[in-house]
């Protein structure tokens, strides 16, 4: 994601997506094909399973520029691996908990079910993301280097 | 004058342990000030700030430096070091990973001079005086190094070429890693001198662990009576051996205590306390999300669980101030 443009002047959250293959990307493409209008803040990530999401991987998305991070996988029942949901749903539920202590909302991490004919969901939850993201504000994590380059020149 | 290669020993932001941990070379120490001269050791050995100044650049084989840095004094000396030193050596797991003194970022200087000189109960400063780097009496001024928001760890600082993992060091990695120095034999810079495997693969209880290990409630070590042959995990007790680097030889767990992390990640992981998150979290038995944060409530203090010697070096580094101090972030180092 380039990041050559200048700082807008209005807030746009940027929003990353993480779908699963199985179910919340076909429900993101069938709302493409079904030309279903949303916010155009997601960049949508595809990955095999809503429980390949490693917790790395979201606090990498807060680290470089991520104002939110949404996953996406099968509902309860549906997940193609069995439990890959489940085991998305476990460390969510934790991860959420760590953020909150290192001063980083709740709503900027959602986890959704969204099964592969609900493209109507993906378009609700999107926006809905998008408006409550847009409320909090940017997540301008300082890069630690720009934290320490002031404090060094102070 | 003999021709030993020349070491430095240096504290920064660090309880002692390390230094302690050099000692508990034993005997051992003897081998090691027979192969090289200690050049510059505040603990142990009167040299000052101004013998170091005066050596050429690149005069010691290789500074040692524990502790993580948190003041300008021990970012000067770090710099200071770096520049006199052919290698640079993060020594223990503050210097390494930012270490205990690493959880201070979950605060800022202005939190932690509130509570060390104002609120804390032992505290008597009815004037609220706190200390000031620069300050006049008679005169004359007196200085003090600044003290920094954020605790780092010595790679954020200064270039390294190799980490010594551990809280403390065991002398066994110590000496492989001194001998591995002067051996010439030198691994790829930036190693960390310790295998590169989980600590799980070396423990001594690893064939007690179930294949499928799942959990409905974890426990403290103080709410159970550990038995002291089986997996801690399997017991229930948070162990961070499947996320954390071995190398110790389990010794927590020959003590019948969890392992808490302190050797940090392996190569494969960049961020120790997100791994060791998943890991935990992948445990808990059970599909229903009230359940599952019943289950977890267990663990009070995942930052302090997870990312006890970490931190600093973890993806976020440090706690996001709130929107009132974000907006006019300014420091007086």
């Amino acid at each position: 994601m380039p990041d050559a443009t200048p700082a807008p002047r209005k807030f746009e959250p940027r929003i990353v997506a993480f779908f699963c293959n199985w179910c919340t990307y076909l429900a993101a493409d069938l709302a493409g094909t079904s030309r279903l209008k949303y916010a155009p803040n997601t960049r949508v990530i595809r990955v095999m399973c809503s429980g390949r999401v490693d917790p790395q991987f979201v606090l990498e998305a807060f680290a470089r520029g991520a104002d939110g991070v949404l996953i996406g996988g099968c509902p309860p029942g549906d997940c193609h691996y069995q439990v890959g949901n489940y085991k998305a749903l476990r460390r969510f539920r934790l991860l959420r908990r760590l953020l909150r202590e290192m001063g980083i909302e709740e709503e900027r991490l959602r986890l959704e079910w969204i099964s592969a004919s609900e493209a109507d969901k993906v378009k609700a939850v999107v926006n809905d993301m998008v408006e409550k993201v847009r409320a909090l504000g940017p997540l301008r994590l300082k890069v630690p280097e720009e934290v320490f380059a002031e404090e060094v020149a102070a | 004058m003999s021709e030993k290669p020349k070491v430095a020993f240096y504290w920064c932001a660090s309880c002692g342990g390390c230094e302690e941990a050099v000692v508990d070379l034993a005997e051992k120490i003897l081998d090691v000030v027979g192969a090289v001269d200690i050049v510059f050791w505040p603990v142990a050995l009167d040299f000052k700030r101004r013998d170091v100044e005066a050596l050429a650049d690149g005069a010691l084989l290789a500074t040692f430096l524990n502790g993580a840095i948190r003041t300008t004094e021990q970012e000067e000396m770090a710099r200071l070091l770096r520049k006199k030193s052919k290698l640079m050596i993060a020594f223990g797991a503050c210097s390494h990973l930012g270490g205990i003194p690493g959880l201070a970022n979950l605060w800022d200087r202005e939190t932690i001079f509130q509570t060390a000189y104002r609120d804390s109960p032992s505290t008597v400063n009815p004037e609220g005086i706190t200390p000031q780097p620069r300050h006049r009496v008679d005169g004359f001024e007196l200085t003090l190094p600044g003290f920094f928001d954020t605790v780092r760890a010595l790679d954020q600082v200064v270039e390294v070429d190799y980490y010594i993992p551990g809280c403390a060091p065991t002398p066994k990695i110590i000496l492989a890693a001194v001998q591995t120095l002067l051996s010439g034999q030198l691994p790829p810079r930036g190693a960390v001198l310790a295998p590169d495997r989980a600590l799980c693969d070396e423990c001594p209880r690893k064939d007690s662990r179930p294949e499928k290990l799942m959990l409905t409630a974890f426990k403290r070590p103080h709410e159970v009576i550990l038995e002291e042959d089986k997996c801690l995990l399997a017991q229930g007790v948070l162990c961070m051996g499947p996320a954390t680097r071995g190398g110790c030889e389990a010794l927590c767990l020959q003590g019948n205590m969890p392992c808490t992390g302190c050797f940090g990640p392996t190569s494969r992981v960049r961020d120790q306390g997100a791994k060791a998150l998943s890991a935990v979290a992948s445990l808990v038995e059970s599909d229903d999300a009230d359940e599952i944060d019943r289950i977890l409530a267990a663990i009070p203090d995942p930052v302090g669980t997870f990312y006890r010697y970490s931190l600093p070096t973890s993806r976020l580094r440090r706690k996001r101030p709130a929107a009132a101090a974000r907006a006019g972030e300014k420091i007086a180092a």
